[in-house]
């Protein structure tokens, strides 16, 4: 196995998440091409661990850092989206357009 | 009681770094401990923020307290100063800032204390103390009170900052602190459209200021190797050849700075509007804390004037003389009572940039001193009036003699000190200025200055008169303001009355000196003049000239008078509406600099904006980029064709109008975002 | 080393076998157009780079990504669809109409990485060789001893955001009463 491999898959990975986030309507599925970004950087990190082969085993901490971080991102998210669902009675992006002025 | 004592100062933990000027004192515990009174009041602030709104006072406790223990440490080392002056700085390097023009540049924070610092400490610590109290009276009852006293510690404790910068980077930290603390308290009422308008005028007007700190202190930093005020002190007292080349540049840059703070013509026009907070915010923000900064500044950089810069004062003092006449005038018109208010503050800082600038620094800065007291019990009495008649304008007062009686005499007593006459502490200052402008060789100004006194001393009438004489002319039955109000008036009228005795000329008061000595400890000697005996002439003329327009004043607005037929009698064709207009600098800036810029950049804008809707959605990354260009491009033009406004009622305007690009759909900020990291990556890649 | 070298080297048919299907499940995730079906084709990406994640001995962080992904976050996925009563059938306007400009961004960002890739290939020493970690298990000792040594206190930031976030949503989520239920709670 080489470097390589791994980084072409977390980039194709990383780029079917932005196509998801900014052509995905629903909100949940919003969420869903984030997390698939998030996986892409996780394979990146873990990846080049493997490469640099450091003795403190960095990139694997970074790792589950980010895996944490992504497990509080989607609960604060869907609380939002619920609140927000809530409120407008929809859970697509596109109508959310209060942001404006 | 003034013995460099290492035992005392040893146990604190930033005593690193330090060092003082060898024939002056160290101070001892409470100057090295000094950092405690810049720590205080944000201390305060986060202790009002996060436990205000549950305390007995919202919080008002805990900004008095501070700001009370501020005032008995500012008070020790006043007093140790008195007695033999102090000098001791400590500089702590926080992080290194990197090679810059060659040099290694360090980011340091820490404080100094100095004769000029302590007396900043002192007038700070003890105007805001008076006013904070001042303020639980007035602001009882009032909205969101937990934040004001937050706001107010921030404010006070930005300032401390500033005054006890031991380099200019710190200095600007201050500067913006207190930028930001004003912003927050000048819109306190920010329901109001005004209100919030006024805020942001002065944000920005202070921004467009800021530019000219900035990168005067990049300039001076650079070419220094440093940014502390010890080694540029001492750089240009040695004449350094490392400074020499951009001493004017700089100098005029750094006054830039000072010109935002301390309301200098053509910056001024943010100071009334500022009247739009709460009273007890006008009084600290005129007397000791916003608008004294630019008078710091230029006092603490005096040695870099005085040795070097000599050309950059030729600029100044014009300015500051244009600032203490012309702007003076704007009193006379002012309906509400705290804008002659302010307009006196403008044509004060006028005087006391004329004196720096004329190479007065003890003259400048004893005029901050005796001001701070006046204006600040002036501010407050308004502040009473205001608070018993619920109006700010003259036209719903008149009478309050009888009514007020505590408030009428300190009033009457701050305005007779502010129009300069004898003994009060206003005439001393201002004699001192006028010596100085006469000894430098000033003379056609020095007799500006004594026609300034002379408007000062008839627009001050006028107040008084309108307000306390007469009859009410208001709604309700007013009455005299609660102790916690009257207190700090009366606090206040006795420096008023006394402070003027200790610089008198050629008068040293035994063990304590004299204001001179005090303010003249510092790393290098000033080297400014100050006048060694009272030159009567000028002190007469001074006095004259404050008679003859408290004489005129009372004969045009004399109670006896039907006042508003004497208003009108006032009314002389082309002056009037003028100064009712503010000389039309207003209009200028509105429609010579922000619609010209607003107008063509709407268009572009409102024209970018219809293909925005039509375009696909993800198109508005690269628009953005386009419009960025574009944006760059006006901006750029104009900024450079037009005078240095351009850029605030540019940003305003560009603000405002820009808006409109917003659609509000989140997806389109983050096709954008991905489009503008990639834009960027590429860059980075192809330049590294 | 030419494709069949990397072809001949067994593991890489385990990960060709792992990548292939993860990269259909990726592409199925934003495409589908039940969202259901999304968040399942998730559970399948997530699953399959635990297994990359093994391959490349990093058997803690496996493990870690399937317990809290698809033992956690999915559920709470699938609970976020239930309660936005989000369209579970086929839905045909799951994606909006700015799906080409998306398309065109996201395959920029590939070309953008693969160019990166290459560009730095030549220019690290060893880029092309294997990977020598690989074949040894991580001690999960050594991470251990990472999280409360070297990164305590990002470890420590990391709680408190989970803090946070677990309070933050509980009141975004939590329903508010109007007055009027308040009232009717109140005397209940």
């Amino acid at each position: 196995m080489i470097l390589t491999q791994f980084l072409v898959l977390g980039a194709v990975l990383f780029s079917l998440g932005i196509y998801g986030l900014l052509s995905r309507r629903n909100a949940v599925t919003v969420l869903l091409a984030v997390e698939l970004m998030l996986a892409a950087v996780n394979i990146n990190l873990v990846a080049f661990e493997a490469f640099w082969n450091t003795p403190a085993a960095h990139g694997q901490i970074f790792a589950i850092f980010v895996i944490t971080i992504a497990a509080a991102e989607v609960g604060i998210g869907l609380a939002i989206i619920l609140l927000v669902f809530r409120n407008r009675a929809s859970g697509n992006v596109d109508e959310l357009d209060l942001l404006k002025w | 009681m003034v013995t460099a004592s290492a035992a005392a100062a040893a146990p604190l933990f930033l005593a690193a770094g330090e060092e003082h000027a060898p024939e002056l004192a160290a101070g001892g515990f409470f100057a090295g401990g000094a950092w405690i009174m810049l720590v205080l009041p944000f201390a305060a602030f986060l202790g009002i923020v996060l436990f205000g709104k549950r305390m007995r006072k919202q919080g008002a406790e805990l900004a008095v307290g501070a700001m009370g223990v501020n005032l008995l440490w500012a008070s020790v080392l006043f007093v140790q100063n008195m007695l033999g002056g102090i000098h001791r700085e400590v500089n702590l390097t926080i992080a290194d800032i990197g090679r810059l023009g060659g040099v290694d540049l360090s980011f340091e924070l820490g404080f100094v204390v100095d004769g000029l610092s302590i007396m900043m400490y002192w007038v700070v610590a003890f105007v805001g103390f008076l006013v904070f109290v001042y303020a639980v009276g007035y602001m009882e009852g009032d909205v969101r009170v937990p934040w004001f006293f937050a706001s107010l510690s921030l404010f006070a404790g930005s300032m401390l900052v500033l005054v006890g910068a031991p380099n200019l980077i710190q200095l600007i930290i201050g500067w913006e602190g207190v930028g930001l603390a004003s912003y927050l308290l000048i819109g306190h009422y920010w329901e109001q459209k005004e209100n919030s308008d006024a805020a942001v005028k002065a944000f920005l007007t202070n921004k467009v200021a800021d530019v000219g700190l900035i990168l005067g202190a990049i300039l001076i930093g650079v070419s220094l190797g440093g940014f502390r005020f010890s080694d540029l002190s001492r750089a240009a007292a040695e004449h350094s050849h490392a400074l020499e080349g951009v001493a004017f540049a700089g100098g005029l840059l750094l006054f830039l700075g000072a010109m935002g703070k301390s309301a200098q013509f053509p910056l001024h026009v943010w100071l009334p509007d500022a009247m739009a907070g709460p009273t007890p915010v006008s009084a600290l923000m005129h007397a000791a804390t916003m608008v004294t900064a630019g008078i710091y500044l230029m006092a603490r950089t005096f040695p870099l004037y005085q040795n070097l810069a000599a050309e950059a004062r030729q600029w100044m003092i014009p300015i500051a003389v244009i600032t203490l006449f012309v702007l003076g005038f704007l009193a006379l018109t002012a309906n509400d009572l705290k804008q002659v208010l302010a307009y006196s503050t403008v044509s004060q800082l006028g005087y006391m940039m004329a004196a720096v600038a004329a190479g007065g620094y003890t003259a400048g800065l004893f005029h901050l001193f005796t001001h701070a007291f006046f204006k600040a019990l002036l501010f407050l009495g308004a502040g009473s009036v205001i608070h018993a008649v619920h109006s700010n304008n003259m036209s719903d007062m008149g009478g309050l003699r009888r009514k007020m009686p505590v408030t009428f005499w300190t009033f009457v007593v701050g305005s007779l000190a502010l129009a300069g006459v004898i003994p009060l502490a206003g005439f001393w200052s201002k004699d001192e200025i006028l010596a100085t402008l006469s000894h430098e060789g000033y003379t056609a100004f020095m007799w500006v200055a004594v026609a300034g006194a002379f408007v000062t001393a008839f627009y001050m009438t006028r107040a008084v008169a309108l307000t306390f004489f007469g009859t009410y002319k208001g709604h309700g039955h007013p009455h005299e303001s609660p102790r916690m109000m009257t207190g700090p008036l009366v606090a206040l009228a006795v420096p008023t009355v006394i402070a003027g005795f200790f610089n008198i000329p050629g008068v040293s008061w035994g063990p304590i000196g004299n204001f001179t000595e005090w303010v003249g400890a510092r790393v290098v000697t000033m080297g400014d003049y100050h006048p060694s005996a009272i030159e009567w002439d000028l002190a007469a003329y001074g006095l004259a000239a404050a008679l003859a327009g408290i004489a005129l004043g009372w004969w045009l607005f004399s109670p006896e008078a039907e006042t508003q037929a004497a208003r009108d009698r006032l009314e002389i064709p082309v002056l009037y509406p003028l100064l009712r207009r503010k000389y039309y600098i207003d209009h200028l800036y509105m429609h010579g600099v922000v619609n010209p810029i607003k107008g063509p950049l709407a268009r572009g804008v409102d024209w970018v904006n219809g293909h925005v809707i039509d375009a696909a959605v993800n198109g508005v990354g690269l628009l953005t980029a386009w419009l960025g260009r574009l944006v760059y491009g006006r901006l750029d033009q104009q900024g450079i064709d037009l005078v240095l406004n351009a850029a605030a009622g540019g940003a305003g305007g560009a603000g405002g109008r820009l808006r409109l690009l917003q659609s509000g759909k989140v997806q389109q900020y983050a096709g954008g975002f991905v489009v503008g990291a990639l834009v960027l990556v590429a860059v980075l890649v192809i330049v590294t | 080393m030419t494709f069949s070298d990397w072809l001949a080297e067994p593991v890489n048919w385990a990960f060709l076998a792992l990548a292939l299907p993860m990269t259909v499940a990726a592409v199925r995730v934003v495409t589908s157009r039940n969202v259901v079906h999304a968040a399942l084709f998730l559970v399948l990406t997530l699953a399959a780079s635990a297994g990359l994640f093994i391959l490349l001995s990093a058997e803690f962080v496996a493990w870690v990504l399937v317990l809290v992904y698809i033992g956690a976050v999915i559920v709470l996925f699938l609970f976020g669809i239930m309660i936005t009563r989000a369209p579970i059938g086929r839905e045909t306007d799951l994606s909006h109409a700015g799906r080409w400009p998306a398309a065109l961004a996201s395959l920029a960002v590939l070309a953008l990485t693969l160019w990166l890739i290459t560009a730095v290939s030549g220019q690290v020493e060893g880029f092309d060789g294997p990977l020598p970690a690989v074949g040894v298990a991580t001690d999960s000792a050594i991470l251990g001893e990472g999280f409360i040594m070297r990164y305590l206190i990002p470890f420590e930031a990391v709680g408190f955001i989970l803090l946070a976030a677990l309070i933050g949503g509980i009141t975004l989520a939590r329903k508010d009463l109007t007055p009027a239920e308040e009232e009717e709670a109140e005397r209940v």
